[in-house]
């Protein structure tokens, strides 16, 4: 019970005291304290009417307290000096309405100004409430490492002067792409079980999104996205194998994530959203359609072609153009394409060249695919793949 | 806060830049109330560089860093937090005069007139 609390109210916590204290170093340590002596004293004095406000409070005066001892310290903040003249304990207790500022706190985190894998690990740190060594096991990295960017992020933002707020007007639409980005990257990045599911993780940030800015159609999209794919996740793996989209168990999907998805589509759309995010969300309750709308697909894919220009977009409709025109048609969209790199785009190449009887190319496909691959279920899979081709070749008599 | 807007010029061109005259957009920007000084460097060829080489002064002709792109001159700025003065950098970016500009926040200065 205690946790649930703790792991909601984290986020909310931080960004109010990252408001009130002008840095996320020393909000954290507040934070941390006053959870600690929530934890301690909770349990045989009740929670209080108030968590979150008793939870500021007493980071707050927590924080307040160690400077004031701290005589050597250089505040760096304007926020802090104004704090620390004002007299505390009159003006804010746990009756206090504190402003929720969770969304400054994306923004920050999500700041240009700082590299990607900065901006996902502070924002899974402050947000999500994940422990440094967590999001060093779910992106495999040494612990050190983690620590050391995150430090980095923070010291960037303290330095360079990143504003702790929501973006104006003419920036908002950028910065929120950003937020979006971020909270997405997370999302792919799960791993699904382990310490930390990254992707059950990204959902909660997506519903706070929502819940932070309600009117925000692509926010409303990427979580139905996030929904609608997180829903087949028991279904993806048979015995630890990958399992294809048409094989799967449909009995194993979610549908309560399947609906709460739809649901948020229909927002996006009652929104009047026709970004990208709107347009893949789309896309991913078409597929759940049995059978599936290739030509709506393909139009989708189209429009989302013209929204992003991606390449690995191209590659999608392709495989619908499969469907709808025949292997060949697809094959000469994807020989245009520049996605050497991308082991999704040698196997789906592969998958077509099957279609057409190329079984030597396709089998130069796979092996492409193989070299892209880290081992593991993918890679096993297009082992088999490639194990069925040389098969198929071997019981072809040669013209 | 104080930022210093560090201009890397773009590779080509460094004849026309000696005799040029500066870019009538970029001194319009410089003429604005948060800019609080300006520096339009020499060209990268004109340029020595002093190190200590096993405790001995070394100087070599031309940048610390040789580059294609070089630092042309410096901007200190006055701006709300760093956006302010990011915006500032992009509209002289737009201008398309500099191949990049680097935006640091000054620790501390002092300025003389010279």
């Amino acid at each position: 019970m205690l946790e649930e609390i703790f792991r909601d109210q984290w986020g909310r916590v931080l960004a109010t005291l990252v408001g009130v204290l002008g840095d996320i170093e020393l909000a954290e340590d507040a934070a941390q304290e006053a959870f600690a002596l929530a934890a301690e004293r909770w349990p045989h004095e009740g929670q209080p009417a108030n968590p979150t406000g008793w939870l500021i409070t007493t980071g707050r005066n927590r924080a307040v307290d160690r400077i004031r001892r701290r005589r050597t310290l250089t505040i760096k903040t304007e926020q802090l000096k104004r704090e620390l003249r004002d007299s505390p304990e009159e003006t804010m207790d746990e009756t206090t309405v504190f402003p929720d500022e969770r969304l400054e706190l994306i923004f920050t985190c999500c700041h240009p100004a700082l590299a990607l894998d900065a901006q996902v690990a502070l924002t899974l740190r402050t947000l999500g409430g994940l422990s440094t060594e967590e999001i060093a096991h779910a992106f495999l990295v040494p612990f050190e490492t983690m620590s050391k960017r995150l430090t980095r992020a923070k010291h960037k933002i303290r330095d360079a002067g990143i504003p702790f707020a929501v973006p104006p007007e003419h920036l908002l639409p950028d910065r929120l792409d950003a937020a979006l980005a971020v909270v997405y990257l997370i999302f792919n990045e799960g791993w699904g079980g382990g310490r930390v599911d990254l992707s059950a993780e990204a959902i909660r940030l997506g519903r706070s999104l929502i819940e932070l800015m309600p009117d925000e159609a692509e926010a409303h999209a990427l979580l139905a996205l996030m929904l609608i794919n997180n829903a087949r996740s028991a279904a993806r793996f048979r015995d630890g194998e990958l399992v294809l989209f048409d094989d799967q168990d449909r009995g194993l999907w979610d549908q309560r994530q399947i609906e709460e998805g739809r649901s948020s589509l229909r927002r996006s759309l009652a929104l009047h959203g026709r970004g990208p995010y709107v347009t893949q969300a789309a896309i991913a309750d078409l597929h759940l359609e049995q059978p599936r709308d290739w030509e709506e697909i393909e139009l989708l894919y189209r429009r989302l072609e013209g929204l992003t220009g991606s390449p690995v977009v191209t590659m999608n409709r392709a495989i619908a153009v499969a469907e709808l025109e025949g292997p060949q048609m697809a094959l000469e969209i994807l020989d245009r394409l520049e996605l050497d790199e991308y082991r999704y785009y040698h196997s789906t190449r592969a998958e077509i060249l099957r279609r057409l009887g190329r079984e030597e190319e396709a089998r130069n496909a796979y092996e492409r695919a193989l070299e892209l691959t880290w081992p593991g279920a993918e890679q096993r899979f297009l082992e088999r793949r490639l194990a069925d081709s040389s098969a198929s070749a071997r019981d072809t008599p040669t013209p | 806060m104080r930022y210093l807007l560090l201009n890397y010029t773009k590779a080509e061109s460094t004849e026309e830049r000696r005799s040029g005259e500066m870019h009538p957009g970029v001194a319009a920007v410089l003429e604005r109330p948060d800019v609080g000084g300006w520096i339009r460097l020499q060209p990268a060829g004109s340029a020595t560089t002093v190190r200590l080489d096993s405790r001995k002064v070394l100087f070599t002709d031309g940048p610390f860093v040789d580059s294609k792109e070089f630092l042309a001159g410096v901007i200190l700025i006055e701006a709300e937090n760093l956006d302010g003065a990011l915006a500032l950098a992009a509209e002289l970016q737009e201008l398309d005069v500099t191949a990049a500009i680097e935006v640091r926040p000054v620790l501390e200065q002092e300025l003389g007139g010279a």
